[in-house]
Parts: structure tokens; sequence; C-alpha cells
């Protein structure tokens, strides 16, 4: 299963790059597990940032929400525009 | 609504959202701007960073969802992105409607849900170094007022 992963604002800046394809073993099936399984891959802040915040195929989403193969899943701090 | 880096004229967009709409009694609309401090340090300059496509998407849905509560006709955003300056404009809502409570009430509560729920970022240029803005609990709060 493969989605494309995209980081914003300090998050991006933190780990370096703005995105990235990844392809998932199996069991790895939501939000919640796909940041475990990131911050495993070296991408440790993912584990320890604070209030992270998610969307998936670009509407927000929270831990126990489903990825699918195909989608586009975003990780970034809390918004601060306005 | 826009997503874009050029300025906007504030009398320009408000006559436009209500031209030629005789049912229009109200027109609030909201101004955010740039200060130059923020948590006691000078602001020299920020840059805006958004998620195209869910930005689009987000407001979208604040801007419908403002359309189920209230009894209102039209509503425009624009948000700036890039690189911004104090004294500059950043965001315009801006709400028409028959009478001022319901253009008051869903402007207030576009601002107070685009706040917590479009994906934009402040970065800024201060006198102690550059940063991220944080997020603020007083907007949760107000988003929050909104539920329930």
């Amino acid at each position: 299963m493969s989605v494309r992963i995209l980081y914003f604002a300090s998050l991006r800046e933190a780990l370096g790059v703005p995105g990235e394809t990844v392809d998932l073993p199996p069991g790895v099936v939501t939000v919640g597990g796909l940041r475990d399984w990131l911050a495993g891959q070296g991408r440790a802040r993912l584990a320890s940032a604070r209030n992270l915040r998610c969307a998936v195929n670009q509407d927000m989403a929270g831990s126990d929400t489903a990825v699918r193969d195909g989608d586009e899943v975003a990780f970034f701090p809390p918004v601060t525009g306005g | 609504m826009r997503i874009q880096e050029a300025d906007f004229d504030v009398g320009a967009e408000l006559t436009a959202l209500r031209a030629g709409d005789a049912r229009v009694g109200a027109l609030a609309s909201f101004v955010g701007l740039v200060r130059d401090s923020n948590d006691g340090a000078g602001v020299a300059k920020m840059t805006l960073e958004h998620y195209p496509g869910m930005t689009e998407k987000a407001l979208d849905a604040i801007v419908a969802e403002a359309k189920g509560r209230w009894n209102i006709y039209a509503a425009l955003v624009i948000h700036r992105v890039g690189p911004l300056r104090p004294c500059d404009q950043i965001v315009l809502v801006a709400v028409t409607s028959a009478h001022r409570g319901e253009a008051f009430a869903a402007c207030e509560f576009i601002m107070d849900y685009l706040k917590t729920r479009a994906p934009f970022w402040k970065r800024e240029v201060r006198s102690d170094g550059a940063r991220w803005v944080d997020a603020r609990e007083t907007d949760d709060a107000a988003a929050a007022r909104w539920e329930g």
C-alpha cells in the first residue's frame, strides 16, 4: 500500500523534507499506526511533536481514521492563520 | 473564496459582494492585520504558509456551514499567503444578509472557524529570532462557543 505523506510548517522544517511517498507494511491501516510507523523510520519528530494534527485526503482526521492505498496524508502543527 | 499573495482592496470587494442584490440590508466584515509585536517581542516581518488544496476545501466547508446556520446571502473570504509586514492586511471575511444580527454572527463564526480549522501557519521574524507562531487556546475557546 502506497501513500503520499505531506509535512507542513515547523514539522516540515524539523524533518527537512516537505513530504515523501511511502510503501506501508501490512497492519499499518490508521493515521495513528502510520504516525508510529513513520516515527520508527527515522521521523522521530512525529512521535515527540505536541498537538500534531493530521488530514487524510485534505479532511481533518483523527488517530483512528483509516488510511488506504493512494491516500494523501498530511501531518502539521495546530493552525495559526487569520 | 480566494488564497493569494497580492493585497486586496476592501472597499472594492465589499461593493462587489453586495452589488445588485436589493435583498441585502446588512454587510458585516472583518479585516485581520499584521501587528508589529507578539508576546512582547517586535515583529519585523512574517511569512504565511498554507496547504494548497486543503485550504480551499476547508474554507468552502466553513462558509457552507455558516450558510446552513444563518440566513445569509453572500460570504467572501480572502486570505493572503507569502511574505507580509506589519500593517499589511492578512484576511478579509465579509457576509451579507437582510439584517445585521445574522451578518455579524456569521462573519464572526467564519473567522473563529478559520482560525482553528483552515491550514495556514505563520512564521514570524522577531527581534528575538524567527519562530513559528504557536496556536492560542483562546482561539480554540472562541471556536468552541459555536458548538453544542
